[in-house]
């Protein structure tokens, strides 16, 4: 897919300028306080499994505009390990690092929409979409 | 002669002309206009760097890096750092040595190679400005990141037994680590009971914001005080029970609230009193 901005994720100052990227087009687009603070969260959360598990990637950010109704979808993608066992992967409370195993499926509970497509050795992709 | 001698040698025949020129060129390009450097001063620094480039190329250097200017680099490596600190954009200071290039130009056209040999060297000098120019706003930004790190970690003490941390800011694991040694430090120092951490400044609370979190109540129960956690906006609320964080621990939504259940925990009470009257009012 094409179109939106695309972000570098390579350090975890990145992360914060995600953040406040999200946050800011999440404000932009008339989302409620509790919407704006769902996607920044889930934003944060996955930028994050980009860095520490994908070794870096990036971030395609996308405004959306369907009829009356506008959202924000986000990309993350990385050229990392890739994810074995999805259904794994979103249980809570499993990690294969030192984190609380709740990131990726806090993400799918933060979004309207979740996709996650992975390969091992292929890297990851998440795609999440919050509607206003 | 060698070229940098020639060159050497025609500076020194029009010295006074090129300052001129110098000086003219920069105020067109290099910002100076706005009062921040005074034109005095600025005519004292050309004159000083010219007549230490002259001495240089009498001396046969060709390098920056040449022992024969030594000071000639002190001098630029001052001027870089304090245009830095007063916010002059790079091309502005860099302008400093390219203005100079200009300057020369008509004076050196009378020798090819010795225009060549000070051109090359003149951006060599224009690089070292950039770079000591970097250096300078490198350590502005390491001083201030210092600086708020240390700001934005206090510890507060409410009441006897009673310690507030009010966190501000993105909360990462370096800060923590800031945050955590501070809290046990005064736990320690203060005989705490109870620490109260509010959270209202901090914009986003992720899994990793929590996972620090509980890793300073952890810490804090183990040198015997306990935690409240303040500060939790609606919205971080809502966002908390989607991700499945569970602090484990007493929270409340502000901080007057965490302050009336720590007094009660250490049996303690605020009344209401008679107003005293203020002397003088």
């Amino acid at each position: 897919m094409s179109g939106g901005d695309l972000r570098e994720i390579r350090s975890s100052d990145d992360v914060v300028r995600v953040r406040q990227e999200v946050r800011a087009r999440a404000q932009a687009l008339g989302f409620s306080l509790v919407d704006q603070t769902k996607i920044v969260t889930a934003a944060s959360e996955l930028a994050r499994n980009a860095l520490d598990y994908g070794g870096g990637g990036t971030v395609r950010l996308t405004e959306l505009r369907n009829g009356g109704r506008s959202g924000l979808r986000l990309e993350f993608e990385d050229q990392g390990p890739g994810i074995a066992d999805v259904e794994q992967a979103l249980r809570d409370g499993f990690t294969t690092g030192r984190g609380l195993g709740l990131g990726l499926g806090g993400a799918r509970r933060l979004s309207n929409e979740f996709e996650l497509v992975s390969q091992p050795g292929r890297g990851t992709r998440v795609t999440i979409t919050r509607w206003k | 002669m060698p070229d940098t001698q020639t060159a050497a040698r025609l500076i020194a025949q029009e010295e006074a002309a090129i300052v001129s020129e110098w000086l003219r060129l920069q105020e067109v390009d290099g910002g100076l206009g706005s009062g921040r450097v005074s034109s005095a001063e600025l005519r004292v620094q050309c004159e000083r760097f010219l007549s230490l480039l002259r001495r240089g190329l009498a001396e046969g250097a060709e390098a920056v890096q040449d022992p024969a200017f030594t000071e000639l680099r002190d001098v630029l490596r001052e001027l870089s750092r304090s245009r830095a600190i007063q916010g002059f954009t790079p091309t502005e200071t860099a302008t400093f040595i390219f203005a100079l290039k200009e300057a020369m130009f008509r004076t050196l056209q009378q020798d090819a190679d010795a225009a060549w040999a000070l051109t090359r060297l003149l951006d060599g000098f224009g690089l070292y400005t950039f770079e000591a120019y970097q250096r300078a706003r490198e350590e502005v930004i390491a001083r201030q990141q210092r600086e708020i790190s240390e700001l934005s970690t206090p510890v507060v003490k409410l009441w006897d037994g009673v310690l507030a941390l009010p966190l501000i800011g993105t909360l990462d694991s370096e800060r923590t680590q800031v945050v955590m040694e501070n809290l046990l430090q005064n736990i320690v120092d203060l005989n705490a009971e109870i620490a109260i951490i509010d959270i209202t400044g901090v914009p986003t609370v992720d899994t990793l914001v929590a996972q620090h979190l509980l890793k300073t109540i952890a810490a804090a129960r183990l040198m015997g005080a306990d935690c409240i956690i303040s500060g939790i906006r609606p919205q971080i609320a809502q966002t908390m029970v989607h991700l499945g964080v569970d602090l484990n621990v007493v929270t409340k939504a502000s901080l007057a609230d965490a302050f009336a259940l720590a007094l009660r925990r250490v049996g303690q009470s605020v009344g209401r009193a008679a107003p005293v009257a203020r002397p003088g009012a």
